[in-house]
C-alpha cells in the first residue's frame, strides 16, 4: 500500500534548499507559498530519494479569503505520497504558476479549475474553458457566485 | 503410475459412427429430391375478399405511428428506463419501435431521455433539425419537462421545450418502463389525429407554358 508521507519530515528536506519556502507543515500536509510552488514541486519530482514521478491530481477550494490549490503526488518508485497546498490571496486576479512541464496530466485539470474558479496558471499552454463555452460570465464554483 | 500405453484414443471416431453418419445423409438425400410445393392457389380470392377502402390520412397515420424510429439521443440516466422499456421485458417491438437509429436521418421520434447541458444543446437541436419529417419528441423525465432537481443550475437547459418543441411529457425521476410505454401509447394517439395536406401538381396552364404566348 502506498505510504503517506509525514509532511513535517518532508517540510525539513525542502526547508534546507528552500528556506522560505514553507508556511506551514503538518502530518497530512504542507502549505507552500505560492511563489516558491513551482521550484518546490520540481525539486520534489526531481529528487532522486522523493521522485514523485506522478501527479494524482490539482484541485481547488474557495474559502472566502483566499483560494486553495492542492496537489497530491506520487512515487511510483518509492510507493509513498504527500499532499501539497498553497494559497492565492488576491481574489480578482488569483494565479499560481503551472505545473504542466513536469506532469502533462496536469493540462486539462488546471483547465478546470481555471473555467470554474477562475485561477489562472501561468506558463500553461492552453488556458481557456473547457467545461463551460467561451463567453460565459463568471466562475460558478466561487463561494459568491450567483 | 505407470503409462505405457500413450497411444491417443477416440481422436478419430469409429467406423460405426461414420457409416451411420453416411447413411442418414444418403436417406436424407434420397427423400430431398424434389422442392417443398408452396401452394398458392389461395392468393387470389383472398385479395379479392381483402380490399378495404380507408382515407389517406387513416393510412399514413397508421403507417407512421405503428413504425415510429426512435433517434439515439440519451444525454443522462434515463437512457437506462429506456433501454430497460426496450429490452425482453417490456419488448418496445410490440409498437415497431425496437430499431434505434444512430443516424437522425432516419428516425422520426427523439426521446430526450436526460438531463441537458447548455453546452450540449447545440448538438440535440442539430440532431432534432436533421430528422426528417414527420417527426416528434418525446420529453422523458423531470430533466427533460424542467430541467428536474438542475433546474435552477447554471448549465442546465430546463426543459427541452425551450429549443425543440415537444410532443408528450413523461413524467419521472427516471420514469419507469410502464410510464413511457404509456406516453408513447399517446403519441400513437396524437400521430392518429393528424392530418396532412396532399399537394399535388397542379397541370399547366396555357400561359405557364413555356413557347407560347
Amino acid at each position: 500500500m502506498t505510504v503517506s508521507l509525514s509532511g513535517k519530515e518532508v517540510a525539513e528536506q525542502i526547508a534546507q534548499r528552500f528556506p522560505e519556502a514553507v508556511s506551514e507543515a503538518g502530518d497530512q500536509a504542507i502549505l507552500v507559498k505560492s511563489e516558491s510552488i513551482f521550484d518546490v514541486l520540481e525539486y520534489l519530482k526531481s529528487s532522486p530519494e522523493l521522485d514523485f514521478n506522478y501527479l494524482n491530481y490539482i484541485t481547488a477550494v474557495d474559502y472566502y479569503d483566499y483560494f486553495e490549490v492542492v496537489y497530491q503526488l506520487t512515487s511510483m518508485k518509492h510507493n509513498h505520497c504527500l499532499v501539497l497546498k498553497t494559497r492565492c490571496y488576491d481574489r480578482e486576479n488569483p494565479s499560481v504558476p503551472s505545473v504542466v512541464r513536469l506532469w502533462r496530466g496536469a493540462d486539462f485539470q488546471e483547465r478546470e479549475i481555471y473555467d470554474l474558479l477562475g485561477i489562472s496558471f501561468e506558463g500553461h499552454p492552453n488556458l481557456k474553458r473547457i467545461a463551460l463555452w467561451e463567453g460565459f460570465e463568471g466562475h460558478p464554483l466561487r463561494k459568491d457566485y450567483l | 503410475m505407470e503409462v505405457d500405453d500413450i497411444t491417443p484414443k477416440h481422436i478419430y471416431s469409429d467406423i460405426e459412427l461414420d457409416s451411420a453418419e453416411g447413411e442418414a445423409i444418403e436417406a436424407l438425400k434420397e427423400r430431398s429430391q424434389q422442392a417443398i410445393p408452396d401452394p398458392d392457389q389461395w392468393l387470389e380470392e383472398e385479395l379479392h375478399r381483402n380490399i378495404l377502402l380507408t382515407s389517406l390520412d387513416a393510412i399514413l397515420n397508421w403507417a407512421r405511428r405503428s413504425s415510429l424510429w426512435p433517434a439515439i439521443c440519451f444525454p443522462a440516466c434515463c437512457a437506462f428506463e429506456f433501454i430497460a422499456a426496450n429490452a425482453s421485458r417490456f419488448d418496445l417491438s410490440r409498437f415497431g419501435m425496437e430499431i434505434l437509429r444512430a443516424s437522425p436521418r432516419q428516425a422520426d421520434l427523439l426521446v430526450t431521455a436526460g438531463t441537458l447541458t447548455w453546452k450540449m444543446a447545440p448538438q440535440v437541436k442539430r440532431i432534432y433539425d436533421q430528422m426528417a419529417e414527420p417527426k416528434w419528441v418525446i420529453a422523458m423525465g423531470a430533466c427533460g419537462i424542467s430541467g428536474g432537481i438542475f433546474r435552477s443550475s447554471y448549465n442546465v437547459v430546463p426543459g427541452y421545450n425551450r429549443i425543440i418543441p415537444v410532443d408528450v411529457y413523461v413524467p419521472g425521476c427516471p420514469p419507469r418502463p410502464e410510464a413511457l410505454i404509456y406516453g408513447i401509447r399517446m403519441l400513437h394517439n396524437k400521430i392518429s389525429k393528424g392530418h396532412t395536406d396532399i399537394v399535388l401538381p397542379l397541370p399547366l396552364t396555357s400561359r405557364e407554358r413555356p413557347g407560347e404566348d
